[in-house]
């Protein structure tokens, strides 16, 4: 078996929504992550995709311990997270990193290029001056840029480059880790796979772990060994990559793949499966199957067991998770403490 | 073929700014018939956006000018017609749907005021048919409860809908021609594939020609009928859409259908086009490829290659390519 690198339980981060000046109270909450469990193993590339706000930043985030969870653990390396003091998390900080998807706003303006590499060594406190130097220019040159660059300032770069340099400072710290959140989706289509490669190349180089956050399926397939699909806050299916695709199994993400539009004419679909209407709101989540109000296939339960019961993440075997009525299987095993028993 | 209902050449638009001349589009042509579908695709800021702005001539003035070509719709040329005609062109035959629904639509206004509007001055009605008629507008593109929908303010709508309003208003007038510029970009795929749907419903249920830019080679793939290929401001290849796939001519359009991931294929490695894009303003002589090229000669870098016909309904810009007897299609351009 290969070593789990992290370890996610019934992890929710609810918002809360506040109303009035003086009187600030609490009137609800945004349910951005509603309990989801996952592991990532160790070398491996987790992709997640769902839409837009079904909650993959923000799972992310919480990962990262940049933002605090409403509740839930997060292990990693078999240390728990999640009570950790600052001056306890910081040697942890040290192992994960993150990329953003927008290399405009992940880049200080005001700062050189070479200093926002070497910021998290400085914060890190992990070298001299000198060798800090000659690390930026070597993580340059690792990432395919001139070491020149270092004392230029980002507004002097393509949107590939300082996508590029972006991933220069995640891995200025040697990291075991990196959640990568859409880091492509905002460059152009030519320059998309040159820095797919280069976080391809890097894994193999420093034995990386990817939590691969994207919304375009094609490009989470082709990165990815397994693949989580969220729906508004919830996992709903999770597989290997080449299962996912070939077989998914619940409905939503039948209709992700359906929806997706294949770059070949020759394959034009004719049937496609639409969905209907638009995402709930993740204030308040529609009851049962969360995905129940759009899914095709609400009709095929009985007892309107969708509208009422929300479905557990069970194995289908081989490691296929899904969470959908139609699909009688065993809770998950290694995940039986925090799932609901029906 | 029958006539092009636009059939457009060697349109040239430029910005003329401190920095230089901006070559924003410097070399189009394309032609797009009753019923179809053309696709123009290219990186961001290839000209895609100013090719469409100056068809409906609303290219901003002082600075942008269109100052070569032709554009022939129903083989009058848009470009010779006084302000006065071309309103009447404007929104009415020549429709324009964007990316961003929201730059479209007035904030403070319900959409059904903006539609009604629309109407009244496209088809001089009164207010009550005008009522009706945006109502059954919004039903046609899939609005649900839009008799009382039609009451409330874009930021009452979701992504999606918002987009479904626009195409209403578009649609309300009846145009002959449909521009839609990038219109699902910024919808997840679920809503796009509605959007989608929507649109290939208007081409065949009223004969509308649509012109539809995207960066998106599924979603080319999926939709068109004809493709144009842009890059630095010039179409480079045109044809019809399974040509374009199964015996791409042009090394940027094959190294495009390289460099993507398929759905349901696993490449272990992509194969990426080297460099990025240029700018227009400092544009090398030559082919604006020929730095990113794959199969670049001396010559690629001197002169810069015409749009030449190759087949019946292909052309191509490229020294090298345009001459070469039809090879096999590259790897991973078809399956
Ligand atoms: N800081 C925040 N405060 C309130 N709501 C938030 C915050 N961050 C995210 N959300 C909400 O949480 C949901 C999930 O957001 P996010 O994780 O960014 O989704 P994704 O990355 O999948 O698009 C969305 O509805 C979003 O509006
Ligand atoms: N008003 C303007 N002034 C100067 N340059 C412009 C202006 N509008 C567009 N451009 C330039 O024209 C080029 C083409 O832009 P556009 O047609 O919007 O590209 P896209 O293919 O992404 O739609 C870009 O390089 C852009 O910077
Ligand atoms: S549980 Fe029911 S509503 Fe949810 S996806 Fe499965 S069939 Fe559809
Ligand atoms: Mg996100
Ligand atoms: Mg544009």
């Amino acid at each position: 078996m290969t070593d789990k690198l992290l370890e996610v339980k019934d992890l929710k981060k609810h918002f809360p929504i506040h109303r009035g000046i003086v009187f600030r109270r609490e009137v609800g909450a945004v349910k951005a992550v509603d309990g989801i469990s996952f592991d990532v193993l160790k070398g491996e590339t987790l992709g997640l995709v769902g839409e837009s706000g079904c909650g993959k930043s923000t799972t992310g985030r919480l990962i990262l311990r940049l933002i605090e969870p409403t509740s839930g653990s997060v292990r990693f390396g078999g240390t728990d997270l999640l009570p950790l003091k600052d001056r306890d998390m910081r040697p942890m900080r040290r192992r994960m990193q993150i990329v953003f998807q927008n290399p405009y706003g992940s880049l200080d303006p005001r700062m050189m290029v070479g200093d926002s590499i070497a910021e998290p060594l400085r914060v890190h406190k992990l070298m001299d001056g000198k060798q800090i130097q000659q690390r930026v220019k070597e993580l340059l040159e690792r990432v395919g840029m001139s070491p020149t660059y270092a004392n230029r300032y980002p507004h002097e770069f393509s949107g590939g480059q300082r996508q590029r340099i972006g991933i220069a400072r995640a891995l200025a710290i040697n990291p075991e880790f990196i959640v990568a959140d859409e880091p492509v989706s905002a460059l152009d289509v030519s320059v998309q796979a040159q820095v797919l490669n280069l976080l391809a190349d890097l894994q193999d180089e420093f034995k990386l772990t990817y939590l691969f956050i994207a919304h375009n399926l094609a490009t989470v397939q082709h990165i990815s060994d397994r693949v989580a699909v969220m729906y508004l806050g919830k996992m709903v299916e999770l597989a290997s990559s080449d299962r996912l695709y070939a077989e998914p199994k619940h409905p939503y993400t039948q209709a992700l793949l359906s929806a997706a539009p294949i770059a070949d004419p020759t394959q034009r679909k004719r049937d496609r499966m639409l969905l209907q209407g638009d995402l709930p709101s993740p204030v308040n989540p529609p009851s049962g199957c969360r995905f129940h109000t759009r899914c095709p296939l609400v009709n095929e339960v009985s007892n309107n067991l969708c509208k009422t019961e929300d479905p557990p993440l069970g194995d289908l075997g081989g490691g296929h998770l899904v969470a959908c009525h139609l699909h009688k299987v065993a809770p998950a095993s290694h995940l039986l403490a925090t799932v609901p028993r029906a | 073929m029958a006539e092009p209902l636009l059939k457009v050449s060697g349109l040239q638009t430029h910005f003329f700014t401190e920095e230089g001349v901006v070559k924003a589009v410097d070399g189009v042509d394309f032609e797009v018939h009753r019923g179809q579908v053309l696709g123009i695709v290219g990186e961001s800021g290839c000209g895609k956006s100013v090719t469409t702005l100056s068809i409906l001539r609303l290219v901003a003035a002082p600075q942008g000018r269109t100052v070569g070509g032709q554009i022939l719709f129903k083989g009058q040329d848009l470009l010779k017609l006084p302000e006065a005609q071309m309103r009447g062109i404007r929104g009415n035959r020549i429709a324009l749907i964007s990316q961003d629904p929201l730059t479209s639509l007035n904030p403070v206004l319900t959409v059904g005021e903006q539609i009604m509007e629309a109407i009244i001055l496209h088809q001089h009605v009164d207010r009550r048919t005008a009522r009706k008629k945006a109502i059954a507008a919004l039903e046609a593109v899939g609005i649900p409860s839009a008799a009382s929908r039609i009451d409330e303010y874009p930021h009452q709508f979701s992504g999606g809908m918002r987009q479904r309003v626009v195409i209403a208003m578009a649609l309300s007038c009846e145009p002959e021609l449909l521009i839609a510029d990038e219109p699902t970009t910024a919808l997840d795929v679920t809503i796009q594939a509605q959007i989608l749907a929507l649109m290939d419903d208007i081409r065949r249920q009223r004969e509308a020609a649509i012109i539809l830019i995207t960066h998106d080679l599924g979603v080319v793939a999926e939709m068109c009928d004809y493709v144009a290929v842009m890059y630095a401001g010039k179409v480079v290849e045109y044809s019809d859409v399974a040509t374009i796939f199964a015996n791409p001519k042009h090394p940027y359009t094959r190294g495009l259908l390289k460099s993507i991931p398929q759905l349901g294929e696993k490449k272990s490695r992509l194969v990426p086009i080297e460099g990025q894009p240029p700018s227009l303003a400092l544009l090398p002589p030559g082919c604006a490829f020929a730095p990113r090229c794959t199969e670049y000669t001396r010559k690629c870098s001197q002169q810069m290659p015409l749009l030449e016909q190759i087949d019946t309904n292909h052309m191509v810009r490229c020294w090298v390519t345009a001459g070469q007897q039809d090879t096999p299609a590259p790897a991973g351009a078809t399956r």
